[in-house]
């Protein structure tokens, strides 16, 4: 008993720490990075047509980068709480001075380090735009941020739909479709489709403005508008607030 | 000197399952009691509300006198628990493991690393440090429950089937450890073997539906069986008291 109490930022960083070395003990992190640094380039280069373009700007990458986040955010948020109901472990760490917030923030953390990590990585595509020609930074890294403010949207949402379940596949399609929905709803696509449809104006304009895509895609122009990083932390607030529930609801099952 | 242990009359309900009906529980410390009852008793659901990782339907629990429903995080740092199955992250090492374990107590840098050590060095853990938590036997695992349980040394161990699938060694090692444990602790661990009970423990209570329906030292609980019985006399009595039958058959109480 001669251990000094932690506060509440120790014992997140605990959890934290604990969480962001379990993915490197894995193969889970390398595959997920190559993946990530893979598919992000073919989009940039293939599909989106960065030198066919001929314009010194990230843009193929970021526009694309939503719809990879769509099914990479959940292999890393799948596992975050349904794994610990999987091998008993959550009866330990909710045993252990810990608060709950304390778990759910520092797990949630470690995840989203994690992300962020992997779209660092991606930095060559910045230099590779500096060399060949004079790219607007400010915009760049406005974009950078956009990106890593939406991982971690989808990571929020990911690690509450994991504290329902024991079954990481069920975790998995959850988030991926819930991520779905949350770009789809600001689509252009769809609003085109809604206009069509003769729905009222605001509901069209209210939709769009629950969408990450919608925000994501005025960040990426390279404004930053408080509004829109709100958004974000928003999101992030406000299912992290509903995951703590979750676990304390669903622990035992 | 107060219990280290105080529940009053807890309770639990899953739904219009009523799995704990008012159980009321002191223990002081020097004492290691022994948790009996067949399984769905509700043996696991009441260590899970002493522990607060499940919160009582009512009651209240007092750990070193600290409420837990007031302050759960400093009634956590009161005790060591090994859940049931002995549950551990499967890709860690033990020592990453029990380092994780120190830091969760509060303990850091060298302080966080002789706590580990003593740990190990406990439990007979030394051969398997390195060793990823899924690779190892089934005794093993249950010692490195053990060693986290035991890590801060606290004055309650909370210990849930410890000897539960271990070899005839394996359950006399970790008997002897906590015979020597008990000395100065309040130390609760439950168990379906009753020779453990007698070798152990220093009070025995079954509980059989949410209730407490035998409270007193295994040489009392012995007592109960009617003379002609001369084997196994503690498993009789369990059935006595556990299975109406038998009870009304043998003329015992309740």
């Amino acid at each position: 008993m001669s251990a000094p109490a932690l506060t509440a930022a120790q014992r997140t960083a605990v959890v934290f720490r604990r969480e962001f070395r379990s993915y490197f003990q894995t193969p889970l992190a390398a595959v997920f990075l190559v993946i990530f640094l893979f598919l992000a380039g073919l989009f940039t280069f293939n599909i989106g047509g960065f030198f066919e373009r001929n314009q010194a700007d990230l843009r193929p990458f970021f526009q694309f980068n939503p719809w990879l986040y769509v099914f990479l955010v959940p292999a890393v948020s799948m596992r975050l709480w349904a794994e610990e109901r999987r091998t008993g472990t959550i009866e330990l760490i909710m045993t252990l001075p810990f608060g709950v917030a304390d778990l759910v923030i520092g797990k949630f953390l470690a995840a989203w380090a994690f992300t962020t990590l992997a779209l660092t990585l991606t930095f060559p595509l910045w230099i590779t735009v500096s060399w060949l020609g004079n790219p607007d930074h400010g915009t760049i890294f406005v974009a950078y941020l956009a990106s890593a403010l939406l991982g971690g949207a989808f990571l929020a949402v990911g690690s509450f739909l994991s504290a329902l379940t024991k079954n990481q596949v069920i975790a998995f399609v959850l988030c991926a479709v819930a991520c779905f929905v949350l770009l789809l709803a600001g689509f252009p696509a769809v609003i085109d489709f809604l206009r069509a449809a003769q729905a009222p104006a605001g509901f069209i304009e209210g939709l769009a403005s629950t969408s990450a895509l919608t925000h994501y895609e005025s960040m990426m122009r390279g404004v930053i508008d408080l509004r829109d990083v709100l958004y974000f932390l928003l999101v992030i607030a406000a299912f992290l607030t509903i995951n703590i529930f979750a676990i304390d609801w669903k622990k035992s099952d | 000197m107060p219990s280290r242990i105080v529940a009053k009359k807890l309770e639990k309900r899953f739904g219009h399952i009523h799995a704990v009906r008012g159980i009321d529980l002191e223990v002081p410390a020097g004492q290691v009691l022994g948790f009996l009852g067949p399984n769905g008793a509700g043996k696991s659901t009441t260590m899970r509300m002493i522990t607060g990782f499940l919160e009582p339907t009512s009651g209240s629990v007092e750990l070193e006198g600290i409420n837990l429903a007031d302050d759960p995080i400093a009634a956590k740092r009161t005790f060591g628990y090994l859940p049931e199955g002995a549950p551990a992250y499967p890709d860690m090492t033990v020592e990453e493991f029990l380092g994780f374990i120190a830091h969760a107590r509060g303990f850091r840098g060298a302080d966080a690393k002789s706590r580990v050590e003593r740990a190990i060095g406990r439990v007979n853990l030394q051969g398997v440090r390195k060793q990823a938590f899924e690779t190892l036997s089934k005794g093993y695992k249950r010692r490195t429950g053990l060693a986290q349980a035991l890590l801060h040394d606290p004055g309650i161990l909370i210990l849930d089937e410890p000897t539960d699938g271990l070899d005839p060694n394996q359950k006399f090692e970790v008997r002897e450890l906590i015979k020597e444990l008990g000395g100065d602790r309040a130390v609760v661990l439950s168990t379906h073997i009753l020779e453990e009970v007698e070798a152990v423990c220093t009070r025995a209570i079954v509980i059989n539906k949410g209730q407490i329906v035998f409270d007193g030292t295994p040489s009392d609980m012995d007592g109960r069986a009617p003379r002609e019985v001369t084997k196994n006399r503690m498993d009789h009595v369990f059935r006595m008291i556990t299975t109406g039958d038998v009870a009304a058959q043998a003329g015992g109480r309740r």
